[in-house]
């Protein structure tokens, strides 16, 4: 073995990435490996670096393996799993000095993985599959899964775990559990015999992960929408937002079926493009139903005619947006903040909408029921802006749990009786001071009927050309919008709030940044960090503003669109703002951040940071 | 300009219908369209369709796009939610409408450019789909509002206003709903009421996607001499091939006509209608049958009109195919929606 230097003991604290060719049923090997260390009580992470495409090219799985419990991307390899020959070269280059790499030894190793730094470790994968296995298919997917029972001798995760886990996955398949449980000893075995077992990269149990999941972000919006009781969903398929859709008709297959008569409290609508997906919501909320749509940039681009029609007409509808790397086609399998300012201002005219950003999937959870409810309180619709980072891979998080005290809040919504009581139904008069009308479903009664339309109208809904009429609708709407701000969800301060200098953010940055302040007061630098969860801002975005000599407002897009909404929609001065920005698709990192801060302060922002 | 309020004084000799509401309890607003539209028949149809039906005003939701077609939902039935939509895109609306609360019925009237060109999608997908809805495309060949278009239902070589020849085919909104497997569709023309309010009447009743081709004049832009969408060209080459009469469910057939001439058609509901056929030897229930009998009259230089097609449609019905709950479901009770805390629970296990 020609490691040149001895690694550092690295217990509980290391990256494991996986190179591999897509379609090849990687996945499975490497979940399994991921559940094996959290089940061993040491919290994980995952993500999917996974391309555009159905099968034969590179995809990347990264395991961070962080006692600390931190959530973001590692930013360096301790241990490369390098299945992939087309990218051999650039998996080499990116092990960290010191680590490792394990690769399929059946054929001679290439000349390109001549390292000198790092320790390589073969294992004849392919030859020890063919000689135990039969079928082509069979022999690959087997490999996946030998690999993993050598990474469990190479990293030291118990084997009766990962036993355990086989043994769940394929309770149904008895001889499909035989076959992989087969794969995963010879792996083990082959390690234990010839390779350095284990590694200085270790796996210590701790009891660090009780009470946890790891669960990704659009499985846990599902939740929400059913947990939401949202009956009606639309979607047309979109990276990386279908699996939302897929999870919420599986959890209403299994949750939404009258066992007795099979008949579905729900309807899921495979729309003919993203203009149906949102006309199906606007249609379904007008009738009363809770519903829903998720999308990712491309499909808000095609909803915006009906978001404003939404807006002016007072619809309630949820969309759910998991971002990915625009503009246009963008990068689809990569992740960004970008489609904060097009939601935000969503279509022609006049038109603010309320956008809620999840940090992480537990969040997705529970701002997915806040949507629901803040858009049928205001009447308008609500946009929850995940992406594709929080969307598709698993987090290590809380266990999402719910209080059966929950109902609904639908809103304001009249009865026939009540409609009885007035004397002239107006849809659209501001009766309680908050620029929330009354609404009344179809169905209700004669007296209760109202025409919804887009057009110019007045107080009672009647088409109007009247500058006054006009002014008066729209006027009562900026009204809304200010009551939409006491309404969102507050922001999350950490720090003492006092401190000269602060960190501003939004969504998926929360892991990294919480992990750089760390770093940052151990170097001496002591910021105040606030996470706003709405759009609009409330008072509290006001006071941080106002309360700072400086913010640093770090986001997942080129163009600074937060720094952007926060200098269109707040009192504060442009130049005390400043913007660290990372927008390469992949996950921010916490060295990125702490780097970009230091960069930004300085040596005398050090101290004008310590100073209180 | 605001909407124009319609007095409402009623006669007290007005006749009633099984609800005890007279026509003028089906009005709306105003019509603020050109003297003499074709549109405003069709709206005066429609009256008539759900005063005949005895239809409970609420229990009606009236959709359309954009255009001049798509104002008249405001011109019937006040008692009615309506919604006017974005250009194009009322089937999108009707669909979600639809999937919350299945008992409403649910008329769309829309246009020519409304439906086959801006919105050809969304009507093709509300067809495929089944949305059980009654679909009126009031058709005249010509974009109204911004003064006088060709639109994509117009003939090859009508002439416009100021003289020019459309060059390019015409959408034919009535073969397209059959090529997609439409279970209902019916051409009429706004000024044949007679025609129309039956036909409207089972669309209304059919348990499926209806689809009525109402040819309708534009008295503006579009009844000139070269047009073949005019009132004189439309009376002149007008072929019906089968009429048919709406019966409600509890009504006895009141005439009868001789065997073979007539065949009766139960909706869903148990109203029927009697199709009585102009045409020996044609048949409403095939469908292939009915697409060579358009082509082939059109080569002729007629418009077929009448229950073109009508067939079963409730198996492939929206609800029916997704085995939705009788219950609409903007009306399910939170309770029965939610799986609770401890099913929450339970499933965390497989995320750990």
């Amino acid at each position: 073995m020609p490691a040149t230097q001895p690694a550092p003991d690295r217990l509980n604290d290391f990256v494991i990435k996986f190179a591999n060719v897509n379609g090849t049923g990687s996945a499975s090997a490497n979940t399994l490996i991921m559940k094996a260390i959290f089940r061993s009580g040491v919290p994980v992470v995952g993500k999917n670096y996974f391309p555009s495409n159905i099968q034969g090219l590179p995809t990347w799985y990264e395991i961070r393996v962080s006692a600390d419990g931190h959530q973001a991307r590692g930013g360096r390899v301790d241990l490369m799993l390098a299945m992939n020959i087309e990218t051999y070269a650039r998996d080499v280059k990116e092990v960290a000095p010191g680590g490792f790499l394990m690769y399929d030894s059946t054929w001679p190793r290439s000349a390109l993985l001549e390292r000198h730094d790092i320790t390589v470790l073969g294992i004849p994968l392919a030859k020890l599959c063919n000689e135990n296995f039969d079928g082509v298919r069979n022999r690959v997917l087997m490999k996946n899964i030998c690999y993993a029972g050598a990474l469990a001798a190479l990293v030291d995760i118990d084997l009766e775990i990962v036993r355990a886990l086989v043994t769940e996955q394929y309770a149904k398949k008895p001889k499909l559990a035989d076959a992989n449980l087969k794969a995963i000893e010879l792996g083990y075995r082959y390690a234990r015999e010839y390779l350095p077992c284990p590694l200085p990269l270790r796996v210590r149990r701790l009891d660090r992960t009780a009470g946890h999941v790891l669960i990704d972000g659009n499985t846990a919006a599902a939740l929400g929408c059913l947990y939401a009781g949202a009956t009606v969903g639309a979607w047309y398929p979109i990276t990386p937002s279908t699996s939302l859709m897929d999870a919420f008709r599986g959890f209403c297959e299994r949750y939404r079926v009258d066992p007795a008569t099979g008949e579905r409290n729900f309807v899921v609508l495979q729309a003919e493009d993203e203009l149906a997906a949102i006309g199906m919501v606007v249609g379904a909320s007008w009738n009363g139903a809770r519903a829903f749509t998720p999308t990712s940039g491309p499909g808000i681009s095609l909803m915006n005619e009906f978001v404003g029609l939404a807006y002016y007409a007072e619809v309630p509808c949820v969309i759910f947006d998991v971002q990915r790397v625009g503009p246009s086609t963008g990068m689809p399998t990569r992740t960004q903040q970008c489609d904060l300012l097009l939601c935000a201002y969503a279509s022609h005219g006049d038109t603010r909408h309320v956008l809620l950003f999840p940090a992480d999937p537990g969040e997705c959870f529970t701002l997915a029921v806040a949507a629901f409810d803040l858009a049928e309180r205001l009447q308008t619709p609500v946009f929850v802006l995940s992406d594709l980072d929080i969307g598709m891979n698993d987090w290590m998080v809380p266990e999402l749990a719910w209080d059966d005290a929950y109902r609904p809040d639908r809103g304001k919504v009249l009865s026939a009786a009540e409609v009885e009581q007035l004397e002239k139904f107006q849809r659209y008069v501001d009766r309680d001071g908050d620029g929330i009308p009354y609404r009344t479903l179809p169905g209700t009664s004669p007296k209760a009927a109202y025409f919804t339309r887009g057009s110019g109208h007045n107080q009672s809904g009647a088409y109007t050309e009247d500058s006054a009429e006009y002014q008066q609708v729209v006027d009562r709407l900026t009204r809304k919008f200010a009551t939409a701000a006491t309404l969102v969800p507050k922001p999350v301060l950490e720090g003492p709030g006092n401190r000269p200098v602060g960190i501003l953010s939004l969504g998926s940055c929360d892991g990294p940044i919480r992990e750089a302040l760390g770093e940052l007061a151990r170097r001496g630098y002591a910021l105040d960090y606030l996470r706003v969860r709405g759009f609009p801002f409330g008072a509290e975005v006001e006071a941080f503003l106002a309360g700072h000599e400086r913010v640093l407002v770090i986001e997942q897009n080129r163009d600074a669109q937060l720094k952007s909404l926060l200098t269109l929609e707040t009192a504060v001065p442009k130049h005390k703002l400043h913007s660290i920005l990372h927008y390469d698709g992949l996950p921010l990192t916490a060295q990125f951040v702490t780097d970009a801060v230091v960069a930004a302060l300085g040596a005398g922002g050090r101290r004008a940071a310590a100073a209180v | 300009m605001t909407s124009i309020v319609k007095p409402r004084i009623a006669h007290p000799a007005l006749p009633k219908n099984e609800l005890g509401l007279t026509r003028r309890q089906y009005e709306g607003a105003m019509s603020t369209l050109c003297a003499g539209c074709g549109h405003d028949s069709v709206t005066a149809a429609i009256v008539e369709a759900c005063w005949g039906l005895s239809l409970r005003p609420e229990q009606l939701a009236k959709l359309s796009g954009i255009g001049c077609s798509s104002k008249t939902t405001a011109y019937f039935v006040s008692g009615a939610h309506g919604f006017n939509a974005v250009h194009g895109r009322m089937p999108s609306i009707a669909t979600g409408a639809n999937a919350a609360n299945r008992e409403l019925c649910y008329v769309g009237v829309s246009g020519d450019g409304d439906s086959l060109s801006i919105g050809l999608g969304q009507l093709a997908h509300a067809i495929r789909r089944n949305v059980n809805m009654l679909y009126v495309i009031e058709n005249n060949g010509v974009y109204g509002l911004t003064k006088g278009q060709f639109s994509a239902s117009a003939d090859v070589g009508t002439k416009s206003k100021r003289g020019e020849a459309n060059t390019q085919p015409p959408v034919d909104p009535v073969l397209l709903a059959l090529t997609l497997g439409a279970t209902f569709v019916a051409r009429s023309f706004s000024g044949d009421k007679r025609q129309l309010v039956p036909l409207l009447q089972a669309g209304m009743r059919h348990q499926g996607f209806a689809l009525i081709d109402v040819l309708s004049p534009c008295v503006t832009f579009n009844d000139h001499e070269g047009s073949t969408k005019s009132y004189a060209f439309t009376r002149e080459h007008y072929h019906a091939a089968v009429e048919a009469d709406f019966i409600a469910r509890a009504r006895e057939i009141a005439v009868d006509y001789a065997e073979g001439e007539s065949t009766v058609v139960t909706m869903h509901d148990g109203s029927r209608v009697r199709l009585r056929k102009l045409d020996p030897g044609y048949d409403p229930s095939d469908r292939v049958a009915a697409y060579d009998y358009i082509e082939r009259k059109f080569a002729d230089g007629e418009y077929v009109t009448g229950l073109i097609h009508v067939a079963d449609g409730s198996a492939s019905e929206l609800h029916a195919a997704n085995r939705t709950t009788a219950t609409p479901l903007n009306r399910v009770p939170y309770e029965r929606l939610s799986p609770g805390a401890a099913a929450l629970g339970k499933l965390m296990a497989r995320y750990r």
